[in-house]
């Protein structure tokens, strides 16, 4: 065992960001300022949910860290063995035996379940900060469920470019009141956030906790005419030849090759493992 | 862990306070995640009077931040000194708490606790209503956290019902009966039935 506290962070501080979880679960979507502290690593590196997950862990979980749905990139590696030496918690890189996943930009493909808690991290938390950079504005705009400007947007996105060409972060409605940021996720993600599991939201730099319990309505914003389409590269993984995953493209040469290949490599692994190929995976293999 | 001495305001903390109190909160968690579900909850005891899981959330989740109200069927010199000693919380008036413990009559009326702001909604208080017991449910819930519908024990259903009505603003409430632990956030829509 090192020197630290369990989960790095003193006990005041887990209790001040264990309110403010509480709080954002009994308001689904809406943001809890809270006072987030200085961590070992720089801001927009997951400050926000590393303090959430320190204030969820118990010795008893099985963490896995994802970074953009891949459990090797140097912020999950990172991420991970902080816990580990910190918590001294079980890490894996199997999303089906992780109690706490600590995720940045991707929600695993594989279907959670009650047991798990879902851990976001999130650089900019307010929806319509970047139509409105006053913070004054924009609480009284959530407080007045003021979302115009947030379909005007959506509006223009269309008239601009003929269909809503936002294609992350893309914004949700929280059991018919706030508008929630659902962190720069994939659009194609966004029908999975009605989950079993607890989705846990940390933006360390922005101050905020929020929160969506199991089965709360998540709702894309959109219109009638142009509802809402949860989109993906079309093509299936190269390697294990995956169609229903959401896929990375990787420029193979100078000639113009490249591959797609499932953003989430525990998926990706886990069909390879059980026989399934895709147009490279023989090579790859 | 050898039981330590019972009503003395020294004993009945945390064995391990870090450890215990992640326990605590993954335990206040999954109820407010997922109201009408059962939790056990322990690790504290508290003094006579008080259920051990009231006694574990009061050390989970209060500190000298915290305004803790003891409404008068609970409150004593005793218990003001374990809340002191353990938390360092102030005890306040409710009007100013943020956590609050009473059996359900004594902490009447639920209009004085504070239900948060249009902007900030998250500025209200939790009450802690100690309860007989939680295996006879009467309610039905219906809301975040619940697939289809839940049931759970209430004291009465009026004023959860008024409760749910103010949302996004509203108190939320945990209910204590011995090691167990349930949670109501003011978003769960409460009807009566079985």
């Amino acid at each position: 065992m090192s020197d630290y506290n369990f989960a790095y962070l003193d006990e005041q501080t887990k209790r001040m960001i264990r309110r403010a979880i509480l709080k954002g679960l009994a308001v689904p979507g809406y943001q809890v300022p809270f006072a987030s502290r200085e961590m070992p690593m720089p801001y927009g590196w997951g400050t926000g949910g590393v303090q959430v997950s320190a204030a969820t862990l118990t010795p008893e979980d099985t963490l896995k860290v994802i970074d953009q749905g891949a459990d090797d990139t140097t912020n999950a590696v990172s991420i991970r063995k902080f816990f580990e030496r910190t918590a001294c918690v079980a890490t894996t890189e199997e999303t089906a035996n992780a109690s706490v996943i600590q995720t940045r930009h991707r929600i695993p493909e594989a279907e959670l379940s009650e047991d798990q808690i879902l851990v976001y991290q999130v650089p900019i938390p307010e929806p319509l900060r970047f139509l409105e950079p006053r913070e004054t504005e924009t609480r009284k705009m959530h407080a007045l469920q003021e979302y115009g400007l947030m379909h005007v947007k959506l509006y223009e996105d269309i008239s601009q470019h003929g269909a809503i060409a936002t294609a992350y972060a893309y914004p949700v409605k929280v059991e018919g009141r706030y508008v929630m940021d659902p962190s720069p996720i994939p659009k194609f993600d966004n029908p999975k956030m009605e989950m079993a599991a607890i989705q846990l939201f940390g933006a360390g730099r922005e101050q905020r906790i929020y929160a969506v319990p199991p089965y709360t309505k998540v709702v894309s914003l959109d219109f009638e005419d142009y509802p809402f389409e949860a989109s993906k590269a079309d093509h299936s993984c190269d390697l294990c030849g995956a169609e229903d995953s959401y896929l990375d493209e990787v420029i193979l040469d100078d000639a113009g090759n490249r591959m797609f290949v499932c953003s989430d490599t525990d998926y990706c692994r886990s069909r390879r493992e059980a026989g399934h190929s895709g147009r490279l995976g023989e090579e790859a293999a | 862990m050898q039981p330590q001495t019972q009503n003395t305001i020294y004993g009945g903390g945390f064995a391990n306070p870090p450890v215990d109190s992640a326990h605590g909160f993954r335990a206040a968690m999954n109820a407010m995640a997922r109201p009408g579900t059962i939790q056990q909850i322990s690790g504290a005891v508290p003094l006579d009077g008080i259920s051990s899981a009231a006694g574990a959330l009061l050390l989970t989740l209060c500190d000298p931040e915290t305004g803790v109200y003891l409404a008068p069927d609970v409150d004593s010199d005793d218990l003001r000194g374990w809340l002191t000693f353990h938390t360092g919380a102030p005890v306040v008036a409710a009007e100013r708490a943020d956590f609050a413990l009473g059996r359900w009559a004594a902490l009447m009326p639920l209009d004085r606790f504070r239900i948060g702001t249009a902007e900030y909604p998250d500025r209200s208080a939790t009450l802690i209503v100690e309860m007989p017991e939680l295996d006879a449910p009467n309610a039905r819930l219906q809301g975040p956290g619940i697939k289809d519908s839940a049931r759970l024990t209430l004291p009465e259903l009026d004023a959860f019902q008024q409760n749910a009505m103010l949302y996004p603003l509203g108190v939320d409430f945990f209910f204590t009966s011995g090691s167990k632990l349930a949670a109501l956030p003011r978003s769960t829509k409460v009807t009566a039935g079985e």
